[in-house]
């Protein structure tokens, strides 16, 4: 069933671009890059029960790893800059990671969400990065191989189909770590971590992985998110950025994986439309979001909580 | 007589002022249940989270196989070998019984660090757990999830996850707490039949199932040993008679 | 004394003020949290409604004093008011719902301070007897107000210390902070302390707000700044502490100040990098329960 879904979903949006316009193509592939930040959210807060205010300190240093990697007058070389964009958000989020998994709870929420500010007041005060004004990436990042081009990043279509490219094959990569050992260690530890560590598991580097390979596919996100619009400012860092994504992972449906892919359609195209409606939107998005957390404790994804029961994997669904 | 796989020896746990657990000598040897009894608040349950790595002792020390394991990390003394069921029951509650066992046997491998290939692929971790639930007559409730178990089949579920983990000394909290008279029957054929294989210490209240299957027991009053031998020697035992067992067991 | 001995000295008189405001704000934060297991990222707004609310009475009033006995009462109401509202359901939900409760909270507020006031920048006059500066050498003055407002939260700090230590509610509130369950238990109306709890930090980072307009002025997002420097103040002081809520206040405010003038270029993250000693040595803060 779920197969199925997933698949039907797949193909809609590989065939929009034949009916939709250049704004919503635009749009949707903003979209789709937000998903694999919401996905890799996902996977800490609600596989690994660790719920981070500050992951956007990941997705900031994939996008301005970006800018630091494109040289003046030309274009960076796509897969090299995009895994090196994915390496430095890794490190970052090992040596964060070593810092704030000794907090736990709330000392831990908190602490994530002080770490991102840190990138946040790094990034304005620096002028290497722009200050609060930000940078721009005059060149797109080239993909070139040998000689052949296979797409142009400039062209919205194309980077469309990229980003939905990055949104299946990540959520196809996360549904394979689940799986396997680790995947099933990490909701082990979210469902209990005392009784994981009675068991003899050592649950710290778990976490820790965990902890990285999020944040290595928020720089990602990042990377993308700056390579579609060709700025990168502080806000990337922003608190915004980590609240609006981390509502995108609870309204959707956490601990679903396809939970936060529904809630950054959902919420983004909230967005849109209150926009249009009135300057200040963001009064109604704040209702609905306070509303919905009264009313609704499973989000859209539903049943949530339900669905994480682990059982063997049926072959289909 | 066999050498003890794990033994203790003047062991003691002080918590402040308060001595919860006094100069202790306690051993475990492969093939037999050694049960431990006493009044509540005798210091049992110290005795076993110091046993078991959950607890680090003031001072005396604790010895598995030969080596010295007091102050050892928690997760490091489950690995070595040491399992221990809990008074209440922390099973996985929305993992299904399977699952539970799994996650278990998994923990004796040397690492998870694996993000590709699927867990249930690993075939002698499925087989572990299998054989584990089958051991203790659950492998018809596998794919239900834990919260769904009644309370026995939850304490028959912690003992198998016990078990799955294949280890040596098996540390066993009151398993018979709150179970009806079938279900206790059960279980203490069950352990029975586990000592054959493992080295057990048993904490219980139920007088009939210590008596039924302990080759040894030790009597355990304010912290300190008060006897320790045969059953039926300590149940002829007056000091014991006096400090314990002349009133009715009492239940938690 | 030497110009650069008396302009440290100026960094401390000012590292303390801030700290001492910031522990206003803190200190309801730490409660509300240790008390009523609640984290509220709303709680910065409380401290920009103040501000806002220092602005609007005084044009009103004319007057900075009549404008906070007037504010005050109007914060403790709008603090029951959410109360009822919205913190009461959120006592057993997880703390993701929490978070994003009060993260839609902190949007609502927002929007709410921008139709009703706009989005300018404001002053807010000092009263004018406290508006003038004591004269140390030719070059170097201190202002007397910021005098004023450490000595007013100094006080505050210390009736609150007095309130903790010597009074039933203190001894539930410290009960309460290290074991929810059992002040249940114990019979004690928790439904009441919960409220007078929620309701006194609102006052409190609301007051900070309207004594500290004056010197920080008002302006959209002032609240989510102060906010995310009173979560490392309760992160470094441990959760529900006000001990560790005042040392904690104290070591930023100061560490701020010293870093803003010493060291520009990293000032921004002093404050993290606190955090993160304070981290590796004591995960759950200076005064913590773990």
């Amino acid at each position: 069933m779920r197969v199925a879904i997933f698949i039907f979903g797949a193909v809609g949006l590989a065939l929009f671009p034949l009916v939709g316009g250049a704004f919503y193509l635009q749009l949707f592939a903003k979209i789709m890059v937000m998903a694999v930040f919401a996905m890799s959210l996902d996977l800490l807060a609600g596989y690994t029960g660790l719920v981070s205010l500050g992951h956007a300190a990941f997705f900031g240093i994939g996008a301005y790893a970006l800018y630091l990697l494109t040289p003046e007058y030309a274009a960076a070389n796509f897969w090299l800059s995009s895994l090196v964009a994915m390496g430095a958000a890794a490190l970052a989020s090992l040596v964060i990671g070593l810092l704030v998994l000794r907090a736990s709870g709330v000392y831990f929420i908190m602490a994530t969400l002080a770490f991102a500010q840190m990138f946040f007041y790094f990034a304005t005060g620096s002028k290497l990065l722009g200050g609060s004004d930000g940078v721009s990436i005059d060149l797109r990042p080239d993909p070139a191989i040998l000689g052949w081009t296979p797409f142009d990043l400039g062209n919205r279509v194309q980077f469309y189909y990229v980003a939905l490219a990055a949104m299946l094959t990540t959520y196809a990569l996360l549904r394979v770590v689940l799986r396997s050992l680790f995947g099933h260690t990490i909701q082990g530890i979210r469902a209990s971590e005392q009784r994981m560590r009675a068991l003899g598991y050592p649950v710290f580097r778990y976490r820790l992985a965990a902890f990285v390979l999020a944040g290595a596919l928020a720089g990602l996100a990042g990377y993308l998110a700056a390579a579609q619009f060709g700025t990168v400012n502080p806000e990337f860092f922003g608190w915004q950025m980590s609240g609006t994504v981390l509502m995108m992972v609870i309204l959707g449906g956490i601990g679903t994986l396809h939970g936060p892919i529904l809630g950054a359609f959902a919420l983004t195209l909230l967005q849109e439309l209150m926009s249009e409606l009135t300057k200040h939107w963001l009064l109604p998005m704040g209702i609905f979001i306070v509303l919905a957390v009264l009313l609704l404790p499973q989000g859209i994804g539903g049943l949530a909580l339900a669905r994480r029961k682990l059982q063997p994997e049926p072959a289909d669904d | 007589m066999t050498e003890p796989v794990l033994r203790t020896e003047a062991l003691s746990k002080r918590f402040g002022g308060l001595s919860a657990v006094s100069d202790v000598a306690i051993d475990l040897r492969h093939g037999e249940v050694h049960a431990l009894i006493g009044p509540n608040g005798a210091g049992k349950s110290t005795l076993i989270n110091l046993l078991s790595g959950a607890a680090t002792p003031t001072s005396g020390s604790v010895r598995f196989e030969g080596r010295e394991i007091a102050g050892l990390a928690f997760d490091r003394v489950a690995r070595l070998g040491i399992a221990r069921s809990y008074q209440r029951t922390t099973v996985f509650r929305d993992f299904t019984a399977f699952e539970n066992c799994r996650l278990a046997a998994q923990a004796r491998l040397p690492s998870s660090m694996r993000f590709i290939r699927p867990a249930l692929s690993y075939r002698a971790l499925v087989e572990a757990a299998q054989r584990a639930l089958a051991l203790v007559g659950l492998q018809g409730s596998a794919d239900r999830a834990a919260s769904s178990l009644s309370h026995g089949e939850q304490r028959q579920l912690e003992i198998a996850m016990t078990l799955a983990t294949e280890p040596k000394v098996l540390l066993l909290d009151e398993p018979l707490a709150g179970m009806g008279a079938e279900e206790s029957r059960r279980m203490v054929t069950l352990i029975a039949t586990l000592a054959e294989r493992h080295a057990i210490l048993l904490v219980e209240h139920d007088m009939d199932a210590v008596f039924s299957i302990a080759r040894r027991l030790t009597v355990m009053v304010n912290g300190r040993v008060l006897e320790s031998g045969a059953p039926e020697a300590i149940r002829e035992s007056p000091a014991v008679q006096e400090a314990y067992l002349g009133g009715a067991e009492a239940a938690p | 004394m030497s110009d650069g001995v008396l302009f440290f000295l100026i960094q401390i008189l000012n590292g303390v003020q801030q700290g001492l405001l910031l522990f206003l704000i803190a200190s309801g934060l730490t409660l509300v949290f240790g008390i009523m297991g609640i984290i509220n990222l709303a709680h910065g707004s409380f401290y920009m409604m103040g501000a806002y609310l220092a602005f609007s009475l005084t044009e009103l009033t004319g007057n900075l004093w009549l404008a906070i006995l007037l504010g005050i009462p109007l914060s403790v109401a709008v603090g029951l008011a959410l109360e009822f509202l919205l913190f009461a359901r959120l006592y057993r939900r997880d703390h993701l719902y929490q978070v994003l409760l009060t993260y839609g909270l902190i949007l609502i507020m927002e929007e709410l301070r921008s139709l009703l006031f706009g989005d300018d920048v404001h002053g807010v006059a000092k009263p004018v007897f406290l508006d003038f500066s004591i004269p140390l050498t030719e070059t170097l003055a201190y202002p007397i107000y910021r005098l004023f407002m450490s000595a007013v939260c100094l006080l505050i700090a210390l009736m609150l210390a007095l309130v903790i230590r010597r009074t039933r509610l203190g001894m539930t509130i410290r009960a309460g902070a290290v074991n929810r369950e059992m002040v249940s238990v114990l019979g004690i109306d928790v439904g009441l302390v919960y409220r007078v709890v929620f309701a006194g930090g609102v006052a409190l980072a609301a007051f900070a707000g309207m004594i500290a307009a004056p010197v920080a002025s008002v302006y959209p997002g002032m609240g989510n700044q102060i906010l995310i420097v009173s979560f490392v103040v309760v992160v470094i002081g441990g959760i529900g502490s006000i001990k560790g809520a005042f040392l904690g206040s104290l070591l930023i405010g100061l560490g701020e100040t010293f870093g803003q003038v010493y060291a520009p270029a990293i000032s921004g993250m002093t404050v993290y990098m606190l955090m993160a000693a304070v981290l590796l040595w004591r995960p759950t803060g200076l005064f913590g329960h773990s």
